[in-house]
């Protein structure tokens, strides 16, 4: 089937050869001219990684079932195509969660564990492979291999955060948390510094489940200023009419790609920190307000115009965090280039399962910016080399564009990732990287 | 709705209308050909949130078969609150122009059984005196199209079928709901080209719920096929032969 599958970024690639999994009974295609296969989930991946342009994209759209849920072990067995956004309309109105969630619903099971996708409560809990008990991977020589921690560890280590690359996920057994209320109490507060932004992360570590911060990166002398985000779950229904789900809306066509840039980003940045009013501020929200604000408009993505956006995210050692931090700003700075919309946040402790994923002790930032072609991609080599230099990584999930070189630099277990590679599966970043 | 019938459960638009009802209380009997879509069809409904699913996995297609079908559900469900009967295949047109036989099976898919069902249905909701008939017919029943004349003539006898229906039970507590999708993104259109005018089932499903809601009789889905086929039906002959629809 012919179809024009992207990703979040728009910046032009495609996959186009399409084969849907109707059922997960199903068995692979066959592909008589031995190219790869790549599952595909809900294309939320900015980049290249969800898509395989020279080979057959697996759409697993119909993969949408539940399969069992035990209130008693708290494990959740789902196919790989439900979205989050379908998880939490059936679980949270009885009171469960997910453990851990990224900023948007509109993302695949299959999609959450290939990329081991992290949240606000990484210091807490990890990124999301660490709930994961158990799954099911069918490979092309057509066998389903059921895999867990202690069974066929080595294949479930490398599904988790492997970008699809090791087969399909057919089912997964993930532990969902249990909650009072759907909504939480949330405290916003500025913060002039990052030694500001770090003591506040470092102090709210025990007592909040979920921190994160925006960071100002457009203002002029990137003094390292932004707000400062906690939140813990209520523990009981109050509020209870602030629960009502709110209709996202849908952007029907592609702004002018000139309407984000480095001069609006600049005033919106200004705007949203100054109209912060001082002091900690204290909220009840439900929880699509605080963790999916961006899912409001449907495909946000299309505000950045024809030719797309990049998101640069990176995590980089605790040790010399302030100051990697600083010199990553200021080299965004030198640019010229201003994000829109920067997020930093503290990584904790707890080790990602997943032998590639990205998540480790650190802190991470993660930048939006407009296409805007080889200068804004000079920037990100320049930005790699100091990630890589401080002994960090870029994420995957959010890259088009690393090079070879810092790929291995970023990832060194991938020499040993690769023997769990499915030989028939390939995508379009793993060429990229690999090639 | 607490008993529901489900005729070709495992369709992408009935598993998605399904899926709307799960509740505690809620009571399912599915039909299908496969037993081993209907068992997941069943797994799904049941984590999110049925009470029970009762499992039929014989052919609708078949019609000797529709007579104990229907009253096996009976049976199983005792009342019937709402029947959905969703089975249907989408026929390759050329093969059919080239083959009788193969015509002729097309419309016993998915005008013929689906007439044979409703009658039977009907006949039960009748006797109770309430209940609601919903049944997916097609915009492609609308006018007859070159490209699709085959499949758009059984839903055309389907839609005017539940049309007559509706009228006869006008007065008693029944209500037939004739549902008329336009293109929808499921595994029976994977072949074609998806363009902006395409719906997910998800869409479908939840203009369905809102139809049985308000007792529609006709509902077009999503709500701007009514213009567009209004358009399409008002073209002349004339005209619309020069038109490669």
């Amino acid at each position: 089937m012919q179809k024009n599958l992207t990703s979040w970024g728009l910046t032009g690639q495609k996959s186009t050869d399409v084969r849907l999994i109707k059922w997960r009974t199903d068995k692979l295609p066959e592909i008589k001219d031995g190219r790869s296969l790549l599952p595909y989930g809900n294309g939320r991946s900015y980049g290249d990684s969800c898509l395989n342009k020279d080979g057959v994209s697996l759409d697993t759209r119909s993969l949408n079932h539940l399969i069992s849920f035990d209130p008693k072990t708290h494990i959740l067995r789902s196919e790989p195509g439900v979205l989050l956004a379908d998880l939490l309309k059936n679980f949270v109105h009885k009171g469960w969660f997910l453990p851990v969630t990224p900023g948007t619903k509109y993302i695949t099971v299959g999609g959450a564990i290939a990329n081991d996708v992290h949240g606000k409560n990484h210091h807490r809990r990890g990124s999301f492979g660490n709930h994961v008990i158990r799954l099911a991977l069918l490979r092309s020589n057509g066998k389903t291999v059921i895999c867990s921690r202690t069974q066929h560890s080595d294949l479930f280590f490398a599904t988790i955060g492997g970008l699809g690359l090791t087969g399909l996920i057919v089912w997964a057994d993930i532990m969902l948390m249990p909650i009072d209320a759907p909504c939480l109490n949330v405290e916003t507060m500025k913060f002039e510094t990052l030694d500001d932004f770090f003591e506040l992360s470092k102090q709210s570590e025990w007592e909040y489940e979920y921190t994160v911060a925006w960071l100002d990166c457009a203002s002029k002398d990137l003094s390292g200023r932004g707000i400062f985000m906690r939140a813990n779950h209520c523990t009981r229904l109050q509020d209870s009419n602030n629960d009502q789900i709110s209709k996202s809306k849908k952007l029907p066509f592609n702004l002018p790609s000139f309407i984000v840039n480095n001069f609006t980003s600049k005033i919106f940045n200004a705007v949203y920190y100054n109209a912060h009013p001082p002091g900690v501020l204290e909220q009840t929200l439900c929880y699509e307000k605080f963790f999916y604000p961006l899912d409001k408009l449907k495909n946000w993505n299309r505000l950045y115009g024809k030719k797309g956006l990049f998101q640069y995210q990176c995590v980089v050692p605790v040790e010399q965090g302030k100051k990697t931090i600083e010199t990553l700003l200021e080299e965004v700075l030198k640019s010229g280039f201003a994000s829109p919309l920067a997020v930093l946040k503290v990584f904790g402790e707890i080790k990602s399962k997943g032998l590639m994923s990205f998540p480790r002790h650190g802190v991470t930032l993660a930048m939006d910016f407009p296409n805007s072609g080889t200068a804004l991609l000079r920037l990100f080599d320049r930005l790699d080399s100091i990630v890589a230099n401080a002994g960090g990584a870029v994420y995957p999930a959010k890259d088009a564009r690393m090079s070879a070189e810092h790929f291995r630099e970023f990832f060194p277990q991938v020499d040993k990732f690769k023997h769990y590679v499915d030989p028939a599966f390939s995508s379009t970043f793993w060429q990229r990287v690999m090639g | 709705m607490k008993k529901i019938l489900i005729i070709g459960a495992s369709s992408a638009i009935a598993q998605a209308t399904a899926r709307l009802y799960c509740k505690e209380g809620v009571h399912f009997y599915l039909i299908g050909r496969n037993e081993e879509k209907l068992e997941i069809v069943k797994d799904d409904l049941i984590t999110r949130g049925a009470e029970q699913v009762d499992l039929d996995a014989t052919n609708p297609v078949s019609l000797e078969e529709n007579e104990s079908q229907i009253k096996r559900a009976r049976q199983s469900l005792g009342e019937i609150d709402l029947a959905l009967i969703a089975h249907g295949d989408l026929p390759d047109q050329k093969e059919c122009e080239a083959s009788a036989r193969k015509t002729i099976k097309a419309l016993t898919i998915n005008s013929v059984s689906v007439i044979s069902l409703a009658t039977l249905i009907a006949h039960h909701l009748e006797e109770q005196n309430k209940g609601t008939l919903v049944v997916l017919s097609s915009v492609a029943g609308d006018r007859g199209r070159a490209s699709n004349y085959v499949y758009g003539a059984a839903k055309s006898s389907v839609s005017t079928f539940l049309e007559g229906l509706s009228y006869r039970l006008n007065g008693t507590g029944v209500s037939v709901i004739t549902v008329k999708p336009g293109f929808v993104d499921t595994p029976m259109t994977e072949e074609f080209e998806k363009g902006w005018l395409w719906t997910q089932p998800e869409t479908i499903a939840l203009g369905i719920k809102k139809a049985i809601e308000k007792q529609k009789s006709v509902v077009y889905l999503p709500w701007f096929w009514r213009w567009i086929m209004r358009v399409i039906k008002i073209i002349p002959r004339t005209i619309f032969k020069r038109l490669s629809l």
